[in-house]
């Protein structure tokens, strides 16, 4: 674990428990690089999603026990309570397991956050609805029905459209949880490529659907195990000469 | 053998089907009846006069007019007090509160609320809002009582509406930066609305139908003049039925059945236009 250069995020020693003891995350510390996509993968239960949820104060929703430890973004501890979330959010932008278009048109969608931000400006919404819209690769296949719900739009494009919404708030880090568990192959495909071509400018985090869809995306890559970090390493290395034995035996698929 | 036993099998079914059909129809038929029959009953009394007049003659003749004004009146007074409260507090219970002690305690409070029968209201409103805060027997003491009245069913109603709405939406608001008040308010009510607005109406629609409570609260025997002022008392439509009917002697009978008739047909619209809302939301609901 000796990737320090560079690093977007530093988690130190970051320990918490749900209130009805579910997922829980037990001294996790690692740095995590701009500019890349670091993957977080193991078995369910894992601790990936939490962690993620951490990142953006998601959890905060959720009744926790406890926790302990810190998470600094660009070197400022974001757990602290004196965080302002609303702009962390902005700042860390979320793509969930499932499209959750909301109920309203494609560009509405794409707007929304803004809006809540504050822009009203027709030109500056119209950019960012197209910008980022391409960005996702999915302005070609909606550009003509714009103002149609986004829940009409197919899984995959909805996918998309979920993630343009993210971009659209010129976020710094995007999370992304298992982002294509429902998709096709074809959908999948464009959703990887698009984060190869995101991670230019961004920090991406993803949680992977499938040890294959880890290695095929991970600069970095870490496994988690019931709350543990095992291993954490550049994502050739992992997938091809794991270290540790646990590890291995996921990577080869002898458990899961 | 086994084939008798199939055939008797067969036969017991379908007599068990018709048996549920006629139950089903058995609970059609009251209301139907009961519409069919004021109708005829009363609808020879329907007239511009009638609607639009005074009554007269010691209410023997003449129109029901200040009946009618008057229970809109009540209907609106009550929608100004418990629409507002009862959203609020089903935003509270749906989106805010935690399951505590308190909570459930609000809950139970509002159930038991709904179980008390209406005359009780009627007492409650009399000591508190005519004679305690002397708002006198008026159009705002009885629409206070029948708000009290209104609530739980408005209440629970929403807090269903607002609790049908998918948790996604509210995660995926707040991860693109909404505070939980702006995910409410931009996402969550807008898509509980129909059935908000269906539960408000319903509500609403008892407490247009409602005698007891606005009794010793609001209700006149009879008003020379429409109601002026929130402070006045007001002659209403289900009070001024059971004053024809009981106490009216020599009352002539399409009177009285074509005040129901009106009374019917006002509680009746009201619940058209709650189903016409509930279905056209769900007709253009994206989820």
């Amino acid at each position: 674990m000796v990737i320090t250069t560079m690093n977007k995020i530093e988690i130190e020693n970051l320990s918490l428990q749900y209130s009805d003891g579910a997922e829980s995350l037990r001294g996790i510390s690692m740095g995590i690089r701009q500019n890349a996509v670091t993957v977080l993968f193991g078995p369910a239960g894992g601790g990936k999603s939490t962690l993620l949820r951490c990142l953006n104060r998601l959890n905060d929703l959720t009744d926790i026990r406890a926790s302990s430890g810190r998470i600094l973004i660009d070197g400022e501890n974001i757990l602290d309570p004196k965080t302002d979330v609303i702009a962390l959010r902005r700042k860390v932008g979320m793509v969930f397991a499932r499209p959750v278009p909301l109920p309203m048109s494609i560009r509405e969608n794409i707007t929304y956050g803004m809006e809540l931000a504050g822009e009203k400006r027709r030109v500056k919404l119209d950019e960012a609805v197209e910008r980022s819209l391409k960005l996702a690769a999915i302005w070609d296949e909606v550009k003509d029905r714009l103002n149609d719900p986004a829940v009409a739009l197919s899984g995959g494009q909805q996918q998309r459209v979920c993630l343009a919404r993210v971009l659209a708030l010129q976020p710094e880090v995007i999370l992304l949880d298992e982002p294509t568990s429902g998709l096709d192959p074809i959908s999948t495909g464009k959703v990887e490529a698009a984060l190869q071509e995101l991670k230019k400018n961004y920090t991406i985090i993803l949680v992977p659907h499938s040890v294959q869809q880890a290695a095929r995306t991970a600069d970095h890559a870490a496994f988690f195990l019931q709350g543990e970090l095992i291993e954490y390493d550049e994502g050739k290395k992992m997938f091809t000469a794991p270290k540790e034995k646990k590890t291995e035996d996921y990577v080869m698929g002898r458990f899961g | 053998m086994m084939r008798l036993l199939a055939r008797n099998r067969h036969s017991v079914q379908r007599i068990g089907y018709s048996l549920i059909t006629l139950m089903a129809l058995a609970t059609v038929l009251p209301i139907v009846g009961t519409v069919i029959f004021i109708l005829f009953k009363g609808g020879s009394a329907i007239s511009w006069e009638f609607l639009s007049g005074f009554p007269h003659d010691g209410m023997r003749a003449g129109g029901i007019l200040p009946a009618i004004i008057g229970t809109l009146y009540l209907t609106l007074g009550t929608a100004v007090f418990s629409v507002p409260l009862g959203i609020a507090a089903a935003i509270y219970l749906a989106e805010y509160a935690k399951d505590t002690a308190l909570t459930r305690l609000i809950r139970l409070a509002i159930i038991n609320l709904a179980g008390i029968p209406s005359v009780v209201y009627g007492l409650f409103g009399l000591g508190l809002f005519v004679l305690f805060l002397k708002f006198g027997t008026s159009i705002l003491a009885a629409s206070l009582t029948l708000s009290i009245m209104t609530l739980p069913v408005i209440i629970s109603t929403a807090e269903e509406a607002l609790r049908s709405v998918p948790q996604s939406f509210r995660t995926v608001s707040i991860s693109l930066g909404a505070t939980r008040w702006q995910t409410i308010r931009k996402i969550v009510l807008k898509e509980a609305l129909p059935g908000i607005l269906t539960g408000v109406i319903l509500g609403l629609e008892r407490a247009a139908g409602e005698t007891a409570p606005i009794l010793f609260t609001g209700a006149a025997f009879f008003l020379p003049r429409l109601p002026q002022t929130p402070f006045d008392a007001t002659m209403a439509l289900p009070y001024h039925l059971f004053v024809i009917s009981t106490q009216v002697p020599e009352m002539p009978i399409q009177i009285q059945y074509g005040t129901a008739l009106v009374l019917l047909v006002f509680v009746l619209t009201m619940n058209v236009i709650a189903t016409v809302i509930r279905s056209r939301a769900r007709a253009k609901r994206q989820w």
